[in-house]
């Protein structure tokens, strides 16, 4: 089964109608309905029935819905849950996750729901935003908390202010993004980088995402839509990439029916690491329109 | 539910509406819109306020709606939030779901 490719995560205020109503055109390859910081307290309560009804629009039945509640130890994250597992929201992203017990206790919570509506347990999916020094720390138990989990992200601002720092070349989040991303790793899940905030800086913007893909991350959250046309085109692979990814691809499927076991590719060896990288080569290419 | 106070909910940006609710004096069911796409959608998205209010157990109340263009979803989204400010009551999600 292919992997789902996570390279871009449109946030969308979830009050903003507008928004909402019209975001599907962009494309990205996953939405983000925000709950939390984009929503005024005043707003909270709209914004939940906004989202819950947007999230059955047929507009957005191919692109994979994500929804960031409140923290469940505010007064708003049960209801934000209801709305979200009710509405069928593919994933659920809690912020400020610090603990595994964090993850467990969203679990359980959204399992309820999922009991209570009819909905198939386990079906809904999670993801854990980290965004303090305690996140950072506790990354591969967080990681492995919940089967659900299928990414954790790091959230520049708020882990930067717990820092006592600011944003400023990246060296203040060089830690962060390496213990998350080792921790993604290590359970088998997807990484996902900070927000890039100057929405007028393409520049500095694809400096990042250079860095960030270098590193290894799957993908990145983005504030404006704009972003997401930059950023798939930084993933997209070289045609010397692919050419290469459908030569090891025809290669291990050479050996296969001729039932060997180690094999070369021009003096190199190809083994399964080396094949699931050509695989996945492949898939971003598909998906960023160069020729395959 | 009842519309218990006047209440609002929503925006008069492009593709919301402002949802206005208040008690009715002689126990009667009112409900004007105003739209932008009147001539277009104005029968439906009556239909749509209608239903929500049927869905919610309205029986009572003035409701009026300022529509900019929006899309059936925000419709029904707008008049539950403003029912469930005026009637401060919380919400039955299975009523919803």
């Amino acid at each position: 089964m292919t992997k789902k490719l996570r390279r871009s995560m449109l946030f969308l205020p979830g009050a903003n109608a507008a928004m909402l109503s019209t975001a599907f055109v962009f494309r990205p390859d996953s939405i983000m309905f925000d709950l939390e910081d984009a929503v005024s307290l005043r707003e909270k309560d709209t914004a939940r029935l906004l989202v819950f009804h947007t999230l059955r629009l047929p507009m957005y039945s191919d692109i994979e819905k994500v929804v960031r509640i409140n923290p469940l130890s505010t007064p708003f994250g049960q209801a934000d849950l209801e709305a979200a597992v009710r509405g069928g929201a593919d994933v659920i992203r809690l912020p400020k996750t610090d603990c595994a017990e964090d993850v467990h206790e969203l679990e359980a919570a959204v399992e309820a729901i999922e009991r209570s509506c009819g909905r198939s347990v386990g079906s809904t999916q999670l993801m854990a935003a980290i965004e303090s020094a305690s996140g950072v720390v506790n990354a591969v138990a967080i990681a492995k908390a919940s089967p659900r989990l299928i990414g954790i992200a790091l959230a520049g601002f708020d882990y930067v202010m717990d820092m006592q720092t600011e944003r400023g070349d990246g060296t203040e989040l060089f830690y962060a993004r390496c213990a998350v991303l080792h921790a993604a790793r290590a359970a088998g899940i997807d990484a996902f980088d900070v927000v890039y905030g100057n929405v007028n800086d393409d520049e500095g913007f694809l400096k990042e995402v250079d860095l960030i893909k270098r590193l290894g991350f799957n993908g990145k959250s983005l504030i404006n839509p704009r972003q997401i046309e930059l950023l798939h085109r930084a993933y997209a692979p070289t045609e010397e990439d692919v050419d290469h990814a459908h030569r090891v691809i025809a290669a291990a499927e050479d050996a296969e029916r001729r039932g060997l076991g180690v094999i070369a590719l021009n003096g190199k060896m190809i083994d399964a690491p080396v094949i699931a990288h050509a695989e996945r080569v492949l898939q971003r290419a598909a998906a960023s329109g160069v020729s395959v | 539910m009842n519309i218990a106070k006047e209440s609002i909910a929503g925006t008069l940006e492009s593709n919301d509406l402002l949802v206005k609710v208040s008690p009715s004096l002689d126990a009667s069911l009112e409900v004007h819109v105003i739209s932008e796409v009147m001539y277009q959608f104005g029968a439906q998205i009556e239909a749509t306020v209608h239903d929500e209010l049927d869905r919610l157990g309205v029986k009572s109340g003035v409701v009026i709606i300022e529509d900019k263009g929006a899309l059936d979803c925000t419709i029904r989204a707008r008049v539950e939030a403003a029912i469930l400010r005026s009637s401060g009551a919380e919400i039955d999600w299975s009523r919803l779901s």
